[in-house]
């Protein structure tokens, strides 16, 4: 049994528009190095410069957030979803000027 | 009749309301008492004006400033053919009064800013947020946090969406809590770009009318504390754990954020004339230059299904994310014109094809869009 990571539409295209992917358990941190090692466009997507994560994309182990946990040092066990949820705005992020949601 | 404030025409219309037991006369009363402002009147805000407004909301605010356009009749249910090109408020004022003539409707058609968003606010019981850009998606929260308001949350992308309710007064965490910053811009592509399934807000935005709903009657247990999440290509909803930071620092033990800030600036958005206009060339200058003995190269850095919609002759198609890895099928010492569809991708195309050490390259303003307004009608707008 491995774990399943839920990839959001906004960063399929940077996952060769894969919707999940399984990989083995571990520290979640560790788990997304290796999401990003076989992905490495997700990369820039989930860390900054410092390689710490962004402040715009919470990751969840089962139905709850990392930051709550134990970080980057949560352990995932085998069967559980891992969810990467980014901060999405529907419309236009670069108009401040329009609303056509 | 002090007990009760329904019409006898009211009680005929809301009947299927007053017959539900947890509902009743009380919910109604509630309902027909309270007020809701409404950000947006796009796909978030047809379905919630709709149905809040059938459901006898007594007081609804409506805040837009655009006008009706024909791409957004395939999701912004409460607008209509006729009328195209009046304000969406106007628009959705004229639909909601034949819905029911009964309830009070206000109309703002201006941009919710720092400077009016308290004002605007502040006569409202729940505020909801059906906006579609992170500046005013932080505005929206910092200022329901300030004036303690529920905010009802709702958020779509192609086909996905998200919906709570953030109530800090009452426990629960807010937007800050959740995601603390925006991403910059251009790093999450928009609906614009990306597109999105035309009845994905009218799920997002039922949702939050329900919420609405309930928080005014006072019934049921609200979507405070929990994300909930939803894809139509799965046909799948979740449920995370939403909890409060105390270090948040617009409703955190020690709040830093205590009065409204500029959001663009927050959300890293350049104003327009700040940018760099020497790479900017107009669709009439690109035409006039393609006519010339030494016409420019032509990349368009949009998807393949937008340039199956029409693309501008001789081009070369690669998208935006492929341009990194394949910046060797270039020539650098070729003068070249960036297109996509309003300019936005190319201009982030072309500052990375500077930055690259293209130095011949400019960004077509405007896009397909304004070429098709400019130079050939026959391009589709899209």
């Amino acid at each position: 049994m491995a774990v399943t990571v839920s990839i959001p539409t906004a960063l399929r295209q940077y996952a060769d528009g894969r919707a999940s992917v399984e990989l083995a358990g571990g520290p979640v941190g560790q788990l997304l190095a290796n999401l990003v090692e076989q992905y490495p466009q997700l990369g820039r997507q989930l860390y900054g410069d410092g390689g710490q994560l962004r402040s715009f994309v919470n990751v969840y182990v089962g139905d709850e957030d990392i930051r709550y946990l134990q970080g980057a040092n949560t352990i995932v066990p085998d069967g559980e979803t891992v969810s990467i949820i980014p901060a999405i705005a529907g419309g236009n992020v670069q108009t401040f000027k329009r609303s056509n949601v | 009749m002090t007990n009760n404030s329904l019409s006898n025409e009211e009680i005929r219309r809301y009947s299927r309301h007053l017959i539900l037991p947890e509902f009743g006369m009380t919910g109604q009363r509630r309902v027909k008492h309270g007020s809701v402002l409404l950000i947006g009147t796009g796909g978030l805000g047809s379905p919630l004006a709709l149905y809040l407004a059938a459901a006898g909301v007594g007081h609804l605010g409506l805040v837009d400033f655009d006008v009706v356009d024909e791409s957004n009749l395939q999701r912004q249910i409460v607008h209509g053919t006729s009328t195209l090109g009046i304000a969406k408020t106007e628009s959705a004022r004229r639909r909601l009064r034949d819905l029911n003539p009964h309830i009070e409707i206000t109309t703002y058609e201006e941009q919710m800013t720092s400077e009016n968003a308290l004002e605007l606010m502040r006569p409202y019981d729940v505020i909801v947020d059906g906006t579609d850009n992170f500046p005013t998606r932080y505005l929206t929260n910092d200022a329901s946090v300030m004036l303690g308001k529920p905010n009802v949350y709702g958020s779509i992308f192609r086909f996905e969406g998200q919906a709570t309710v953030f109530y800090p007064k009452e426990g629960g965490p807010c937007y800050r809590c959740l995601y603390p910053e925006p991403p910059p811009p251009g790093l999450v592509p928009s609906c614009a770009e990306g597109g999105v399934l035309g009845v994905l807000p009218g799920v997002i935005g039922t949702i939050q009318a329900t919420e609405t709903l309930k928080l005014l009657a006072g019934i049921g247990e609200p979507l405070v504390g929990r994300l909930l999440l939803y894809d139509a290509l799965s046909m799948r909803f979740r449920e995370l754990k939403l909890r409060r930071n105390p270090d948040c620092p617009v409703c955190g033990e020690h709040p830093t954020v205590t009065e409204l800030i500029d959001y663009e600036q927050f959300c890293g958005i350049i104003p327009e004339p700040m940018r760099a206009s020497a790479y900017e060339i107009t669709p009439v200058e690109v035409s006039e230059w393609l006519h010339s003995d030494d016409p420019p190269f032509l990349l368009d850095v949009r998807e393949p299904n937008e340039w199956e919609i029409g693309h501008l002759p001789d081009a070369m198609r690669i998208s935006v994310n492929e341009l990194q890895g394949r910046l060797n099928e270039l020539d650098t010492a070729r003068e070249m014109v960036v297109y996509c569809r309003s300019g936005v991708r190319s201009g982030r195309a072309v500052d990375m094809l500077r930055q690259a050490g293209f130095r011949k390259v400019k960004n077509m303003t405007g896009g397909i869009l304004r070429w098709a307004d400019e130079v050939d009608p026959s391009i589709p707008k899209y």
